[in-house]
């Protein structure tokens, strides 16, 4: 049985863009923009990096294929740069990239990058996505908020939700996390909303309105890893470590066989359990301090409350409503602002709510600080509620 | 309409259909019939199942008048009654896979199909070839498009007869539909209807000892052939170009059709005044009854145009009317049929109604499908779904230009055309798309499947969506997952659906429909879409 990761990793360094629509800037500025401020937290030099991860998504209006990007924008020290791409998830892989590599020892210190420059497109929303030869032939005609609007639907049949009281529940998501974004100078959308707001907004894919799904936004994030060992050395007094690191993936399962009823995330709860597992967690209700969830839409960050275990089945809304992930809650969740307000820049999501929590453990956070957090978790999810790819991380102080 | 098809019982059971020589072969259909006494006297060519299929949106004409009548005070008298009207996803093809569908119920026992249409969307690539694809047909049939003129459906007809009747085939299948694009504030926008007709020509030997009987017997048919030319389409000419209404009933219908009526009926020795059902379609007020009247066939014989409910369906529309005709009352086996189709000269085939119950269900199913109706009023609709208007359909819909790989067309065409998937020979499972390892968790198989169709398999909407943001022609584009009652979902997109009429557990259908199209490459994508079950109210 594997050991995991826990503990054997640690984050020298963090840095974000500014997100939103950057008119102003391209891939290479986003990148060089993060990266700067998390080599200047990490308090190394360039060269003393031996090898780097680097996520984007759309290669056809962003930075294209291949590694070259990263290396070229940064003038990386001709090290091995590796680009992932794991859908909306690929921020969480670039990251993996490089913990693992430090885990196991072939690196000391490692770079992990991601950044999209979505407002190339000229249109608003995101762009359709490819899907090979076949898939455009057959598949549905489908957007993201529609895909993912479906969950409404097999939800409210499942638990015998009125569509009033999901949509009521739905804005208060979105009314949380706009509330949590209004203090992040970082955040794309910095205003307050309010549920009448959310409740009456333009519909986009029945049942959710425009106050229902996150921004489209540009923007970059950066990690920089070493070892728990080497982050003291370099002077580094409270270090966050990595607890637990998963990613499931479908197979194709939900989408082809009737087992699954549609309603919540089947890849969320087995990367949820492996990552309780691997970082120690019993009862993840109790234990975990806060987190960033994959608020692509607001349902999607309702089910998934409920297959990360922080709320029990069929009972998340009565938790939102409750105020239980407010910031005032006992889980805080999107304290930041959550895609809701950052937008979705996809190659960099992963390594945003990532920011969000180390800042939140080294009491760096300002207006947003909560009360001294131990465990923070991300959930990074990418693809369509019924075929999809499902990260958790779960970071913490390093005792 | 369903039909029992040939098979159990029958002494030719198991036998591949085009295998069947001795029933259509005229030396071995004598012995045959040597070992079968009395067939050989009943031998007999005609119509065994017949099925019309009408889109179910309605357009008023009045719509049409309306938005027109500003240049044109004159159409206000034309604001009467309704056109069916194609919604954005259907052509002649898939409207004539719909109807043969429902024609050919469970058999594939054909071996030639005939598909005829002067609205197909390709120049060059076989419509009747994506037909028997969507039906699953064998690879083993002939196959044939027929067009560029008016009577293409009745001319196509009589191919299929003579195949038949000649012993070149032992059951043909014609499919036909038009649905045929004008001008705004055009005749042709407020007279003609989108819809098609599938057709099974049998001879009775082939299905004998089994239960299907020749509805409609063929008796014989004679065609006139003019280069009349009423109206034109150049080739790669997006409209028709019409003459006047008053010549093409003088000099072209009065001329041309009553001679060959009467010649088609003098080779059936039948007389004009004991035809029971005199066919003609027209667009033109008051033209069809003085034909018949010319051609000499009682007042009663002359068959509705269908111009109140349905318009003139273009190359369907002579079939469309017989089927219209036969759920009349007072149909009776021994009635005779003049069938006429018009264009460049006339067709004109005699029918006898053989068995009366297979050709009450011919008019059953039309009017099922006249009842199968959703009322239109938006004559902007009827412009956006036809192209007749330059829309702007924002940055999204570029995404349908893209290349198709006709290599992937190709490898996956029973997938795609034929919605064929699999089943699991090992632990039963049926699954969509058919693929090398099960996709039950619990068997995980490998190359355990084998071909499974889910045309015909009913289905519940299991999760969905109205999404305004995605590009469709009809926003909101509806889809999402469906479950098939025997096993196997997948996500698809939703058609003929109004706002609010479905939520999860509606029962859907599948229907062979337009997927999207490339605009850059003039290629039309074919898939099959889940649509609410067609109410019959």
């Amino acid at each position: 049985m594997a050991a995991g990761i826990k503990d054997k990793v640690a984050i020298l360094g963090m840095g974000c863009s500014r997100f939103g629509e950057r008119w102003d800037c391209g891939a290479e500025e986003l990148m060089v923009e993060a990266f700067t401020e998390a080599i200047g937290d990490a308090g190394i030099d360039v060269s003393q990096i031996d090898a780097a991860w680097f996520s984007t998504h759309f290669e056809e209006i962003n930075v294209g294929k291949g590694g070259l990007p990263l290396s070229i924008a940064l003038r990386l020290p001709n090290i091995a740069v590796t680009r992932v791409e794991n859908f909306c998830a690929s921020g969480s892989e670039a990251f993996r990239g490089a913990v693992y590599a430090v885990a196991s020892g072939a690196t000391d210190i490692a770079l992990a990058l991601g950044v999209e420059k979505l407002k190339d497109t000229g249109y608003g929303g995101l762009p359709a996505g490819g899907g090979g030869t076949l898939s455009p032939q057959w598949a549905a005609n489908g957007s993201a908020p529609g895909n993912f609007a479906q969950l409404a639907s097999a939800y409210r049949a499942k638990h015998g939700v009125s569509r009033d009281d999901l949509k009521r529940a739905i804005a208060h998501v979105s009314v949380k996390s706009h509330a949590n974004g209004a203090k992040n100078p970082k955040a794309h959308l910095q205003k307050p909303i309010t549920e009448e707001q959310a409740l009456n907004a333009p519909m986009i894919a029945e049942p959710l309105g425009l106050f229902d799904c996150c921004g489209v936004s540009d923007g970059a994030a950066c990690a920089i890893v070493t070892t728990p060992e080497i982050a003291r050395s370099l002077g580094k007094s409270r270090i966050v470590s990595i607890k637990a690191l998963q990613l499931a993936l479908s197979n194709g399962s939900e989408s082809g066989h009737n087992s699954w009823d549609g309603s919540y995330f089947h890849t969320t709860r087995i990367a949820a359990a492996k990552a309780y597992k691997e970082a120690g967690i019993r009862k993840a209700r109790d234990e975990v301090s806060m987190f960033e969830c994959h608020d692509c839409f607001s349902i999607t960050e309702l089910v998934t409350m409920e297959d990360l275990q922080l709320s029990p089945e069929g009972g998340a809304i009565r938790d939102v409503m409750d105020g239980f992930y407010d910031a005032d809650g006992q889980i805080p969740c999107q304290i930041d602002g959550g895609l809701k307000c950052f937008g979705h820049p996809i190659g960099a999501s992963g390594i945003r709510m990532l920011y969000e929590m180390y800042l939140q453990l080294t009491g760096r956070a300002g207006d947003r600080q909560l009360n001294d957090p131990r465990i923070g978790m991300t959930h990074n999810l990418g693809g369509s509620p019924m075929s999809n790819v499902a990260a958790v991380c779960i970071v913490g102080a390093y005792d | 309409m369903r039909i029992v098809h040939s098979g159990t019982g029958a002494p030719h059971a198991g036998i591949p259909v085009y295998f069947r020589w001795y029933t259509v072969h005229p030396i071995w259909r004598t012995a045959f019939c040597a070992k079968n006494p009395g067939l050989l006297d009943s031998f007999m060519v005609g119509i065994s199942a017949l099925a019309v299929y009408l889109p179910r949106l309605r357009l008023a004409r009045k719509a049409i008048v309306d938005a027109h009548r500003w240049a044109d005070p004159g159409l206000a008298g034309k604001a009467q009654g309704e056109r069916t009207m194609c919604n954005w996803d259907e052509d002649a093809v898939t409207m004539g896979v719909e109807a043969a569908r429902v024609c050919l119920g469970d058999s594939r026992d054909v071996d030639c199909l005939l598909f005829a249409s002067t609205s197909a969307p390709f120049a060059d690539r076989q419509h009747a070839g994506i037909v028997a694809g969507a039906l699953n047909l064998p690879e083993d049939i002939a196959t044939l498009d027929a067009g560029a003129s008016q009577r293409a459906g009745t001319s196509a007809l009589i191919q299929g007869i003579a195949a038949v009747k000649g012993g070149l085939h032992a059951s043909a299948l014609l499919v036909t539909g038009d649905k045929r694009r004008t001008k705004a504030a055009s005749p042709g926008e407020l007279d003609f209807g989108d819809g098609a007709v599938a057709v099974r020509l049998s001879n009775n030997l082939l299905n004998t000892a089994c239960e299907q009987n020749i509805a409609l017997e063929f008796l014989a048919c004679h065609t006139v052939t003019v280069d009349f030319i009423d109206h034109f389409r150049g080739a790669g000419e997006e409209f028709d170009y019409g003459w006047e209404e008053r010549w093409i009933r003088d000099e072209g219908l009065a001329r041309i059709v009553p001679d060959a009526v009467g010649k088609a009926l003098a080779k059936a020795g039948v007389k004009p005044a004991d035809v029971a059902h005199f066919i003609l379609p027209s667009t033109i007020r008051g033209a069809v009854a003085s034909i018949g009247k010319a051609a000499g066939v009682p007042p009663g014989a002359v068959a509705d145009t269908l111009a109140a409910q349905v318009g003139e369906t273009g190359v369907a529309h002579p079939l469309v009317m017989l089927a219209a005709r036969l759920s009349q009352d007072g149909i009776a086996a021994g009635q005779i049929i003049v069938l006429c189709g018009f264009g460049q000269g006339c067709d004109a085939i005699v029918l006898r109604i053989g068995d009366v119950e297979a050709a009450r269900r011919i008019g059953a199913c039309f009017q099922a499908a006249l009842a199968t109706r959703m009322a239109e009023t938006n004559y902007s609709k009827y412009l956006a779904f036809n192209n007749l208007v330059v829309l702007e359909k924002g940055m999204r819909a570029d995404k349908d230009d893209f290349k198709t790989a006709l290599t992937v067309t190709w490898r996956k065409r029973d997938m795609l055309t034929g919605l064929v998937g699999g089943r699991c020979t090992i632990c039963g499972t049926l699954q969509f798309p058919r693929t090398d390892i099960c996709v039950n968790p619990q068997c995980r198989a490998v190359h355990s499947q084998e071909p499974h169709s889910f045309r015909e398999e009913k289905a519940n909407i299991v999760t969905w969506s109205a999404d305004f943001l995605t590009y469709t022609a009809e926003p909101p584009a509806h889809y999402g997952m469906i479950s098939f009652k025997n096993g196997g979902r997948f996500m698809t997109d939703f058609t003929d659906v109004t706002v609010g009429q479905i939520d999860v557990g509606t029962a859907v259908r599948m229907v062979f429909r337009i997927k999207s199209v490339d605009r850059i490459r003039g290629f039309v994508r074919y898939f099959w879409k889940a649509a609410p079950e067609r109410s019959l109210t």
